[in-house]
């Protein structure tokens, strides 16, 4: 992340030991991650067997804790930030995230409804075309 | 935001046009970051089969009665230490101390190994119940999934070994040092992954 470490890699420097000046902040960003990670998973398995919450309301719940810590990863673990060096890795993120939308939730729907037609076409007893 | 501000002070004023290329290893990591996402996209087309399938157990064990959510707890968990390992090993490259980098590797290794064990573990019991894969559309998408991100994991573990074997041999080039950051990124998504594994398959299972 310190680009001027960076600079210095490419041309072929070798750093000496601790004279990286950010250590403590990736330490303290990965306990930051380690941290939320491991409370929004403990609420994604509580939220699953719990009583407490309006049935059909736990799948959403169980999907906004999911892309909560998605997103805590990426920003925590994966150092994806809204800086000038993220730009083209987050607009390869969002086409990713368009075409994974897209695969998904259009295999959902199309299947659903050639499951309805098909329902239809048995009930029926007449040959589907 | 902040490990980026002495290059925006230093470049203060100058177009982006004119800047020059990035750095090398930001380079290599945004194309390693493509790789990455066109393999999300591989592991999409299997989570719309799963969603799909889903409810076809075709008069077999069905998700619920096969699940068991402290077992996936205790897998979520290595996983999760592991890629805390990895980010702890990247912080040890980063200054160059490679005892402590080879501890933090050898306790990724050994948290993901743990959680591989565990998932064939889970595996062998459910094909010791006849839960296989060709019983149900359920069971072979569950299998194709599930089993994707375990073969994923192995791979990650021998590039892991073999990321060490170059850290004794060849030191600290900056080849090794990008090898090193993308395989991070690798272990990092991988975990993405996994928790829509967990919150999809086994959590909203029924």
């Amino acid at each position: 992340m310190d680009e001027r470490d960076e600079r210095h890699e490419q041309s072929g420097g070798h750093e000496q030991p601790g004279q990286s000046p950010d250590w403590k902040s990736g330490v303290v960003k990965a306990l930051m991650g380690l941290g939320a990670s491991v409370l929004l998973t403990l609420a994604s398995f509580w939220a699953a067997g719990t009583q407490l919450v309006w049935g059909p309301g736990v799948p959403v719940l169980l999907a906004a804790l999911a892309i909560g810590q998605m997103g805590v990863h990426l920003v925590f673990f994966l150092h994806v930030s809204s800086g000038p060096e993220s730009t083209n890795t987050i607009l390869a993120l969002a086409f990713g995230v368009f075409v994974v939308a897209l695969v998904v939730f259009g295999s959902l729907i199309i299947m659903a409804n050639l499951d309805a037609g098909m329902g239809a076409c048995a009930m029926h007893g007449s040959p589907c075309r | 935001m902040n490990a980026v501000a002495p290059a925006d002070v230093r470049e203060a004023g100058v177009p982006v046009s004119e800047r020059g290329a990035s750095p090398r290893k930001v380079i290599i990591s945004y194309g390693f970051w493509l790789f990455l996402l066109s393999d999300i996209i591989v592991f999409s087309a299997f989570f719309a089969a799963y969603a799909v399938l889903a409810g076809r157990d075709a008069g077999g064990p069905r998700g619920a009665q096969l699940f068991d959510r402290a077992h996936v707890l205790a897998e979520t968990g290595c996983l999760l230490f592991s890629s805390f390992a990895c980010a702890m090993m990247s912080v040890a490259t980063e200054l160059r101390r490679r005892a402590l980098m080879v501890l933090c590797a050898v306790a990724t290794f050994a948290l993901g190994a743990a959680f591989l064990a565990l998932e064939l573990g889970e595996f062998g019991a459910m094909l010791a119940r006849g839960a296989v894969p060709q019983r149900s559309a359920f069971l072979s998408a569950f299998f194709a999934l599930v089993g994707l991100h375990g073969l994923h994991v192995a791979a990650g573990l021998a590039w892991l070994v073999v990321m060490l074997a170059q850290v004794f041999s060849l030191g600290w080039r900056p080849m090794v040092l990008c090898r090193l950051a993308c395989f991070g990124l690798f272990w990092h998504a991988l975990d993405i992954v996994w928790i829509g594994v967990f919150t999809i398959v086994y959590l909203g299972a029924r």
